[in-house]
């Protein structure tokens, strides 16, 4: 791709994808652009594909139709994309729901791994790096202990380094705070926060959704694997145009 | 009329030093097949799992025959029946080092594929979505947390393989059993003798549970 117009190329574009579980049409005609510098938060019902559709992006999850490009490299269907889906991953960072850290290796090593594997750092880089995102997130007494002896929070809080080392240009979050007791919430939609006004790029899956109306650019609203209404999130929580957004909010924002 | 039993306690001691030879042919047969039934394993374990239905099959194949055949037939399989094809004998130390590897081998192939499939599906997604390659994260991610899950039943599998060496006395191999039946040819001292061979097997298998256990529990930490 020409950089002509760079400022205005979509970071992450997905035209007309299809995705199938057997019968089940998981993913419909998925339409989505987003720019870089975004916070796109995707809601939506539980099994209405939000989480497959982030999943998509970078390559955890296979579709049959459409395209998909991100930061100028294309994702074929079919998982046919070999090594421009590896380059793909290696910017585009990943917080999972269960945070997936690495439990045999400690806090330090689960962030130099990435960092040292495949970017090919010297250890002494890597180390400096995390040391500097481990602190940004709070954890840097932590380093040399291993996950299952931190919290909720202060995990899903290094998973969010473990991502950064990579000095990604696009994170996603895969409901980030859903596996979470209340009172580690704040703290690591705190980091997020963070992260979102040093102009980070991000597509965030969540059903926080005063986090969402504050963070968020654009809020996208996904019904049974359809793109049902894609807003500010001013409009789409206080006036959305779609019923099934509306019906869906009145159930979410009622307690 | 009656009969009297009487364990006779100094033919027992007195059996130890003329048994204590089959210890080391014991040990040798059972730790040698499986220090080669771990490297089968791995590689057949593997294989199992793979994605390539072409690559499963073999794997399938060489698990089930050796599983579902008994040790004892393997043996003398590989020392009476070997020899015919290869048209030169086997020695018994190698026959029996073979049988415990290619049985124990399907066994752990088992072990293998168990070991690395109880890995969290999370565990090798976090590692792609930071860009390492699948290969990278088998090796960094991977196989570690599955060897540790592994140690158990590798320790389960070391314990039934060494006692499965006591099949090997049946192709004279001089290991406990084999030594114990020669000296009870000139003792008569059946009941002592087979007694004491059964605690060293005992010794043995006990001290692997020991070390066994220690290594479980460090291994543990951090998990």
């Amino acid at each position: 791709m020409t950089e002509r117009n760079s400022t205005e190329t979509p970071i992450v574009r997905m035209e007309k994808v299809n995705k199938h579980f057997g019968s089940l049409h998981v993913l419909k005609d998925i339409d989505l652009d987003v720019k870089k510098g975004e916070v796109v938060v995707v809601i939506g019902a539980s099994g209405s594909g939000k989480s497959t559709l982030i999943r998509c992006i970078n390559g955890l999850e296979e579709f049959q139709q459409g395209h998909i490009q991100v930061d100028g490299k294309d994702l074929e269907p079919f998982g046919k994309s070999g090594k421009a889906l590896q380059k793909i991953r290696t910017e585009v960072g990943m917080v999972f729901q269960q945070f997936n850290l690495f439990p045999h290796l400690s806090v330090l090593d689960n962030v130099i791994l990435a960092p040292m594997k495949v970017r090919g750092w010297s250890r002494g880089d890597a180390v400096e790096t995390a040391d500097r995102l481990l602190e940004r997130v709070g954890i840097s007494d932590q380093a040399v202990k291993h996950p299952s002896q931190l919290s909720g929070g202060q995990q899903q809080r290094v998973a969010l380094a473990r991502a950064l080392a990579m000095e990604p240009r696009l994170m996603l979050f895969d409901e980030p705070t859903s596996a979470l007791d209340p009172e580690m919430i704040g703290e690591v939609l705190d980091a997020m926060r963070e992260l979102a006004k040093e102009g980070m790029t991000m597509i965030i899956v969540t059903h926080e959704m005063g986090f969402a109306r504050e963070v968020a650019d654009r809020v996208v609203y996904i019904h049974l694997g359809e793109i049902a209404e894609v807003g500010p999130p001013e409009r789409i929580f206080d006036q959305p145009d779609d019923d099934r957004t509306r019906s869906f909010l009145a159930r979410v924002l009622k307690h | 009329m009656e009969v009297t039993f009487q364990f006779d306690w100094a033919a027992a001691f007195g059996s130890i030093p003329h048994l204590l030879p089959g210890i080391p042919w014991t040990l040798i047969i059972s730790f040698g097949g499986l220090a080669i039934g771990f490297f089968i394993g791995i590689f057949f374990g593997l294989l199992r799992i793979s994605p390539l239905r072409w690559m499963r099959w073999p794997a399938i194949l060489y698990i089930e025959v050796f599983r579902g055949t008994p040790i004892l037939v393997q043996v003398l399989f590989i020392f009476y029946g070997l020899p015919q094809l290869l048209g030169g004998p086997i020695n018994a130390l190698t026959a029996g080092i073979a049988a415990i590897a290619v049985n124990s081998g399907a066994y752990i192939s088992e072990v293998v594929r168990g070991g690395v499939q109880s890995i969290e599906r999370g565990q090798r997604e976090a590692s792609l979505s930071l860009g390492l390659s699948r290969t990278q994260a088998f090796r960094y991610v991977i196989w570690p947390q599955a060897l540790r899950r592994m140690i158990p039943p590798l320790g389960n599998q070391a314990i039934i393989s060494i006692k499965d060496t006591s099949l090997f006395s049946v192709i004279g191999v001089g290991e406990l059993v084999r030594q114990g039946q020669i000296y009870i040819a000139t003792t008569f001292t059946a009941l002592e003798v087979y007694f004491m061979v059964a605690m060293m097997y005992l010794a043995i298998t006990w001290s692997l549970s020991i070390v066994l256990r220690l290594i479980e529990n460090k291994g543990l930490v951090g998990q």
